[in-house]
């Protein structure tokens, strides 16, 4: 069962950025950054967390999750070290994310090329 | 001058020669016995798509030339353009050249805009050769217009697909081939669309505008014409296209009208969505198929109406529409009256 919520939670975060694209006529980064930004907000809300609990991967790998990520960890830095947590937390949970985008893409530059 | 915007060349400019240049996806089409060169690699062997773009230019050219048998001494204007910032690729293409030049830009009405001056230039007594040329690559134009490919952004089906290759043609006073009769110059059009990813609807308005307007001019009908093809308006352009014609009462059943964006591809085969676009897109399926029908006694009066989208990023950043353009030329057999 946890594998069928994964798949419609999901896709169902996917249909809305199809929308976005297709309806609202967004370019793709504003696409993007518009589901992070609702991630976040819904992890300000706290609404993500339990979202994650239910659906498991279906939460955590569309790109909302990002989102989630950085409030999540500016919160948590908040709580434990107070204000100056939020700056240094923002990049605390998503930095393996953010790290291993930087060296795979790094690495994929060096051995191909764009093929048009 | 006819009318309101079309000239009547009486001297009868000829295309003594022609050359075309593809790129794979080209020469996997329908048309491709008709082109010169194909290339089997989108770069070339060069470093960037946009050197690349520059070789197909060259070559075109320099093969135009020999199928004039004129050296580029004999080259009296250099009239061109392409899809690049400032029409790099036909600058540089000049650099080569070193003869004098005209660069123009009418985004993909350019392959038609240079051939009309051209054939005015040399009607007109200023010029005994005149060079008329243009080139788009698919992937350069991606860059400049929508997305750079390795971006991987999705494409909705109302989507074009820039033609790789270069079309050039030379004009002459006098010789043997098919003859510049009347061009038509159009006006900007623009219905108020916005999306780089639907050019066809935006451009068919400016087609049917400029078909009409060039009908009017020479009192003519569609039936004066064995062809009309637009320039890259494909599937969804096409059919707005027709539309059009109906809702105007211009009785355009009565020709064979067609889209070169619809002829160079194979739509049920080949990834192109909607259809092929770009400055190439008329400049191939003209130089290459379409003179060689006429040159085989198939046609005897052609009409092609280039059409351009003359979006830039900047129009985009801006916010605007997308302003369109479209330029008809007259192209007859050798020996039938004007």
């Amino acid at each position: 069962m946890t594998y069928v919520w994964a798949f419609v939670v999901g896709g169902l975060i996917c249909v809305v950025g199809q929308i976005l694209l297709d309806v609202c006529k967004m370019t793709p980064g504003a696409a993007m950054s518009t589901l992070v930004v609702c991630g976040a907000i819904l992890d300000g809300l706290k609404l993500y967390e339990p979202l994650i609990e239910f659906a498991g991967a279906g939460a955590t790998v569309p790109i909302t999750s990002f989102g989630n990520a950085l409030v999540h960890g500016a919160l948590a830095e908040l709580q434990r070290d107070g204000w100056i947590g939020i700056v240094t937390g923002i990049f605390e949970v998503t930095s393996a994310g953010i790290s291993s985008a930087i060296i795979f893409s790094f690495l994929a530059a060096l051995f191909v090329k764009p093929k048009g | 001058m006819a009318g309101h915007r079309t000239w009547v060349f009486e001297n009868r400019p000829v295309i003594v020669g022609t050359a075309t240049v593809v790129g794979p996806e080209e020469g996997n089409g329908p048309l491709a016995n008709d082109f010169d060169i194909i290339h089997g690699d989108k770069m070339l062997g060069q470093k960037s798509w946009e050197k690349a773009e520059h070789m197909l230019l060259e070559e075109a050219v320099k093969l135009a030339l020999e199928n004039a048998g004129i050296t580029k001494e004999q080259v009296n204007y250099y009239v061109g353009g392409d899809l690049l910032n400032q029409i790099t690729s036909s600058s540089l293409t000049a650099r080569t050249l070193s003869v004098p030049y005209i660069g123009v830009f009418g985004a993909c009405s350019t392959s038609m805009e240079s051939l009309a001056l051209a054939a005015f230039l040399v009607n007109a007594g200023g010029a005994k050769h005149v060079l008329s040329a243009t080139s788009s690559h698919n992937s350069t134009a991606e860059k400049q217009f929508r997305y750079p490919t390795e971006y991987g952004s999705q494409k909705p089906p109302t989507a074009q697909y820039t033609v790789t290759g270069a079309g050039a043609a030379v004009v002459a006073s006098s010789g043997n081939g098919p003859v510049i009769t009347s061009a038509t110059i159009g006006r900007v059009v623009d219905m108020g669309i916005t999306d780089p990813f639907n050019m066809g609807a935006a451009m068919a308005p400016a087609a049917v505008d400029t078909i009409q307007a060039h009908l009017r001019d020479l009192n003519r009908q569609p039936s004066d014409y064995d062809m009309i093809v637009t320039g890259d308006l494909a599937t969804v352009g096409y059919q707005i296209a027709l539309e059009l014609f109906r809702k105007h009462n211009v009785p355009i059943e009565d020709t064979h009208y067609d889209d070169c964006g619809l002829m160079v591809y194979d739509l049920k085969k080949q990834p192109v969505q909607a259809g092929g676009s770009g400055c190439a897109c008329s400049a191939t399926v003209t130089y290459g198929h379409l003179l060689k029908r006429m040159a085989r006694g198939e046609l005897n009066r052609l009409l092609v109406v280039a059409t351009g989208a003359l979006l830039s990023p900047l129009t985009y950043q801006q916010g605007e529409s997308i302003p369109c353009i479209a330029h008809a030329v007259c192209i007859e057999n050798g020996g039938t009256g004007a």
